[in-house]
């Protein structure tokens, strides 16, 4: 095979004649898909998984909208609900946005952006898609044998007494976590060992500060929550009293077991978003980034400092006020790195010439809500408001305005950006912009009325609740079904684009980083040659070309790898 | 995966996305070492459990650890110390090409991971036949004529008091009772102690010292062998994997994988194995010794 990827310097990777091998149709039958060792179909594997979870999930949700519409039971169940929003957090949480960017667009995009053939451990990849799915497969024998009605964090004494099926549930977050721990070692070995020519540390696109910080939180924080969950079920099955008092254990020890993971693991789903917004904010307003060191530091900078906050989840939970002080500053110090990225991403759009296309659409709105979902996060970890907002749905908005307005915006982003790549089709612009602008209006609608009656003492995860509640619970329903048909018309013009689409260009955007160079969507070896990476930034390299509809290198051969004799 | 990788002439096989076979055996590596990293964090949440637990209860670890052999201990000490050497070799062995020695090496390593694993069922029969186990299943019966759990004649107990030591062991077995000293922390409490404890309580007085306690069993006793349990068992799981892993570098090397250099492979099992000797060790010196 050594000889297929061989081609004489100086022909440049994209053929603009198109080139009809590429990895989607490179092998054919489920079966070269499922076994396949291409870093892109695994991409794109994980990308079908993760979505359907994010649509399970979000019928979980849309349930529990529904039933908050009245007071009292509307459609289900007091019990049922308890599941309901278990389902809701565990379905979102484990099974879509923690693997969600990295496992999707990390693992499409990160060898590309190398210049690589593929991640360094190719099998480890694929073995850790089918830990996902293995670990999906756990989760959904629990929603069929009983579900769990414990919230997502499993907290004891609850979660070891209840008679629902918290075992094969926690089973499934363990696996999950593996899945989790594979791709994070594996994209910290590529990065560290397939850097192409050019590509020093600090010319690294940014994506790939992100997803490095990412990995590092995955490999560092996640062995934690395994050992963790495995206690449980120790606890469950056999009674080991570890975080039973009633045999000499402590039940604190598991909130501080679990946040220890799950505090970093916030920042497993927020720092990819943050790595897209990056490549978003430049390539859409034109110009080079501002403050590349600031991001690519400050990436590493929350990575380590999320280690040192789990803590402020158990302001209420007994601490000693010291240890609660510790924690609330350690906490507000998380703020700084964050705000670095946001100003510098602010200065990066200062002056240039801003395009509207869909990807900086959501770029714009992670700003706003992320910038909401930031702040928000200081009331909480300040200790006199906490207690007052401590478990309201204030807690409950400001998750979401990061998360959900954060992550999956960026996420949204990241998938219209990269769609063109990975599909080789365009999307409607109208319709994505229609969406867009749905999903703003109605997340704002469904989670700002949320910090509303949160501040006014509404209780999270309540079944219930007093007359006074029920305007604002019901503009969150109308806006979650708002947010419903943002992403249904969104999922039909993605769909429409796969069959029906404008062919892509290899590079519509007009970004600098690797992944532009190769055909969309890629060939199976990514490159027709080893390659040579310069300034990710420099968008000036590149100029508009009519006859593709794209953007083409002023000069070719600035990418390639100088070395004599390719392969 | 006939075509997923490329022979580079030199009998090495490399990946067809790495560019030599050295970016391909330092990749390897790196990946190995990151896992071993997340081992060790993996166990970790089991020694922050231990150390808690100890910080607070340090008297039920002193008396737990009275039950353990430490004669059987130090042998699985000695026998995995052993076994990492032959692991060391057995790369040294694969690096040179001297497969014959390669298969020795691999058999006496994993040789010494069986004899471990029989050290440690004799010692978890022994936890069982007298119900010291996990909390959960733990119902001590001890019998005074076995040197394993009389504590009169154990050799930390020499001068050591009575036989009824022994016997508040077998007067507290009720879970009520282990419930209502459980809060019980006159460290932390602002409110002095109770001049007499509750009914029940079988715990030593906060100034009881030294081997005078440990005569008694402390409350809540069980949390040190649950902890016992879940190490040494977790320690055990990666044990067996490890066997598992032998038993593959043996058909590996039948196969004659190793004939042509390659040793990767047995470089990552032996770095494995050499982070399960070290796990044991500091069980050894935990659970064992302090």
């Amino acid at each position: 095979m050594a000889e297929e990827i061989s081609a004489p310097v100086g022909v440049a990777n994209v053929d603009h004649a198109g080139s009809d091998d590429n990895y989607l149709n490179h092998g054919k039958g489920i079966l070269s898909w499922l076994f396949t060792l291409d870093h892109k179909r695994i991409g794109v594997m994980y990308l079908v998984a993760i979505l359907s979870s994010f649509f399970l999930g979000g019928v979980f949700a849309m349930l529990l909208r529904s039933e908050l519409w009245t007071a009292g039971q509307t459609i289900m169940t007091a019990d049922t609900y308890n599941k309901m929003f278990t389902l809701h957090g565990a379905v979102m949480i484990f099974l879509f946005i923690i693997p969600g960017i990295p496992a999707t667009l990390g693992n499409f995009v990160l060898p590309l952006m190398l210049g690589a053939k593929d991640v360094a451990l190719p099998r480890l990849n694929l073995a850790s898609f089918w830990l996902w799915l293995t670990g999906a497969s756990f989760a959904v024998v629990s929603i069929i044998v009983g579900a769990v009605d414990t919230g997502w964090t499993f907290y004891t004494p609850y979660s070891t007494t209840t008679g629902t099926a918290v075992i094969s549930m926690t089973l499934g977050a363990f696996i999950l976590g593996f899945s989790s721990i594979f791709t994070g070692l594996n994209f910290i070995v590529t990065i560290h060992k397939m850097r192409p020519e050019g590509m020093t540390w600090f010319r690294m696109p940014l994506f790939l500060w992100g997803i490095y910080s990412t990995a590092i939180i995955q490999v560092l924080a996640t062995p934690v929550l395994g050992i963790t969950l495995l206690l449980l079920v120790a606890e469950r099955a056999l009674g080991v009293g570890i975080f039973d008092p009633a045999l000499g254990g402590d039940p604190v020890l598991y909130q501080h077991f679990f946040w220890f993971y799950s505090h970093p693991a916030v920042y497993i789903m927020i720092l990819p978003a943050m790595a897209i917004m990056s490549e978003l904010i430049s390539t859409f307003s034109g110009k080079h980034i501002f403050g590349y060191r600031f991001i690519a530091w400050s990436s590493i900078a929350i990575a380590l400092l999320s280690f040192l906050v789990w803590g402020h989840h158990m302001f209420t939970s007994g601490q000693s006020g010291l240890t609660n002080m510790i924690f609330s500053a350690l906490t507000f110090s998380v703020a700084i790195p964050s705000a670095v990225k946001v100003f510098n991403w602010l200065a990066t759009m200062y002056k240039g010439s801003i395009r509207l296309a869909a990807p900086m659409l959501y770029a714009l709105s992670f700003l706003f809500l992320f910038a909401i979902g930031g702040l928000t996060g200081l009331f909480l970890g300040s200790l006199s408001t906490d207690i007052h907002l401590h478990d309201t749905y204030f807690v409950v908005a400001h998750f979401h305005y990061v998360m959900f307005g954060g992550t999956v915006i960026a996420f949204l982003g990241g998938i219209h950006y990269w769609w063109p790549k990975i599909f080789g089709r365009m999307y409607s612009e109208r319709w994505a912009q229609l969406s867009a602008l749905l999903i703003f209006v109605g997340f704002n609608l469904t989670f700002f009325t949320q910090f509303v009656m949160g501040s006014h003492g509404m209780p999270r995860r309540y079944y219930n609740y007093l007359e006074q509640f029920t305007p604002y619970h019901q503009a969150s329903t109308v806006g979650s079904f708002i947010l419903a048909l943002g992403f249904l018309i969104m999922a039909g013009y993605l769909l429409h684009s796969l069959v029906r689409g404008e062919k892509a260009p290899a590079n519509p955007w007009g970004a600098a980083t690797l992944e532009w160079e190769t055909t969309s969507p890629p060939a199976y070896y990514n490159f027709k040659h080893d390659m040579r990476a310069g300034d990710p930034y420099d968008l000036d390299a590149l100029r508009f070309e009519p006859s593709l509809g794209g953007y083409v290198r002023r000069d070719p051969s600035s990418v390639l790898a100088t070395t004599e004799g390719v392969e | 995966m006939a075509d997923h990788g490329h022979d580079r002439g030199d009998g090495l096989r490399v990946e067809h996305h790495f560019e030599n076979a050295d970016q391909q055996y330092q990749s390897a590596k790196l990946g190995m070492w990151i896992f071993l990293g997340t081992e060790i964090l993996f166990f970790g949440g089991l020694f922050v459990a231990y150390s808690v637990y100890r910080a607070n209860h340090p008297e039920v670890f002193v008396f737990g650890h009275h039950f353990l052999d430490k004669g059987l201990g130090a042998l699985n000490t000695v026998i995995l110390i052993c076994s990492s050497l032959t692991a060391a070799w057995a790369v040294r062995a694969a690096q040179l090409r001297q497969i014959g020695m390669l298969k020795l090496m691999l058999t006496l390593t994993m040789l010494c991971a069986f004899g471990f694993m029989g050290v440690k069922t004799v010692e978890y029969n022994s936890k069982w036949k007298h119900g010291l186990l996990w909390a959960g299943s733990y119902e001590p019966h001890l019998d005074h004529t076995d040197p394993a759990t009389d504590l009169i004649h154990n050799e930390d107990f020499e001068d050591g008091g009575d036989i009824e030591g022994v016997d508040a062991v077998e007067t507290d077995e009720s879970g009520t009772a282990d419930v209502e000293s459980a809060p019980t922390d006159t460290d932390r409490s602002a409110i002095d102690p109770a001049a007499v404890g509750p009914p029940g309580l079988a715990g030593p007085e906060p100034e009881a010292e030294g081997e005078e306690a440990l005569e008694i069993e402390p409350a809540n006793a069980q949390v040190y062998f649950s902890i016992y349990f879940l190490m040494t068992g977790l320690h055990g799981i990666h044990v067996l994997a490890g066997i598992g892993a032998f038993i593959w570098l043996l058909l590996c090397a039948r196969r004659g994988d190793f004939d042509t250099g390659h040793f990767t492979r047995v470089d990552m099992v032996a770095l494995y194995w050499h982070v399960v000797d070290l796990i044991w060790i500091y069980l050894f010196l935990l659970l064992y010794l302090i």
